[in-house]
């Protein structure tokens, strides 16, 4: 269990470093929302669409590496798993 | 001599006609018409734009000098790339939208016109309007008029088409929005640019 939990804390900042450099390695705020610029042929004017996409800023870095330094936190008060015992070995005297 | 008196009333009256200033309506049916705006923070620039843009101006091309109008922004059209900052903005801490939910110009006067073939170059001293405070303002603008050139943006329709561009600056606290707080996060200068077109119908 205590293994488990710091391997999952270690895989979940991995993942999530590289699915943040794979975005684009965006190091402003995430964005839900990506600004798509047109030009309109006839004024010239340009104009903003606005497309749906998740592109993952510093701030869900942070909340990634914060809930796995509390994952690994929570491992240091999980026991050790209980070993079974050794055979005894009858020693006469 | 009645018909001489009659032709000469008929071109007074074209004559009239066709000097009368237009009135441009700016409700854009594509979607183009956009109002940028910007501010500095410490992470990265508050960037975004506003698209309910409406509002009507008067424009005569013999007098752009002449010009009159008010464009209108819908507050709650604002938009950023990040939900949680589009939220604050709209929320009563900031703009409070749901209060105030226009932002206009109207403007009062040109000066410094300058007119070069369809383009036209001006200080416009105007009412600006946000979060219930009205300022006076000169902003430069550039009037683009393109005549005939509506039937090219919107087929079916034949008509004029008036490009408005303008580029200036406010601060937020002259406009009641958290005067002097938070500005080491959000700067108090606001930069807003203006790209519209409107359509006089003919």
């Amino acid at each position: 269990m205590k293994e488990a939990l710091r391997i999952f804390a270690a895989l979940l900042v991995a993942g999530a470093v590289i699915f943040w450099a794979a975005a684009g390695a965006n190091r402003g705020w995430t964005k839900t929302h990506i600004p798509i610029k047109t030009v309109d042929a006839v004024t010239g004017l340009e104009g903003i669409q606005w497309q749906a996409k998740f592109v993952p800023g510093v701030d869900f870095l942070g909340a990634v590496l914060l809930a796995a330094g509390v994952l690994a936190g929570i491992s240091l008060f999980v026991p050790l798993k209980s070993r079974s015992k050794p055979p005894q070995i009858e020693t006469k005297p | 001599m009645k018909t001489k008196l009659a032709i000469l009333a008929l071109i007074g009256v074209t004559g009239i006609a066709l000097a009368a200033p237009q009135a441009f309506d700016f409700k854009d049916p594509k979607g183009i018409n956009n109002a940028g705006f910007k501010l500095d923070a410490p992470l990265e620039a508050i960037n975004g734009n506003a698209s309910g843009v409406s509002g009507t101006v008067t424009f005569d091309p013999a007098n752009p000098g002449a010009t009159k109008g008010k464009i209108i922004v819908a507050t709650g059209s604002l938009m950023l790339p990040n939900p949680m900052q589009r939220t604050h903005m709209l929320s009563d801490k900031w703009l409070d939208a749901a209060k105030y939910p226009e932002i206009s110009f109207e403007s009062k006067e040109f000066k410094n016109v300058q007119t070069a073939g369809d383009t036209t170059t001006a200080d416009v001293t105007g009412t600006f309007t946000l979060k219930g405070v009205s300022k006076d303002l000169t902003v430069p603008v550039k009037l683009t008029f393109l005549k005939d050139k509506l039937g090219d943006r919107l087929p079916n329709q034949k008509g004029d088409l008036l490009v408005i561009r303008a580029s200036f600056s406010i601060q937020r606290g002259d406009f009641n929005i958290n005067p002097g707080q938070y500005e080491d996060k959000v700067a108090n200068t606001i930069e807003l640019n203006l790209s519209i077109a409107g359509a006089s119908p003919k």
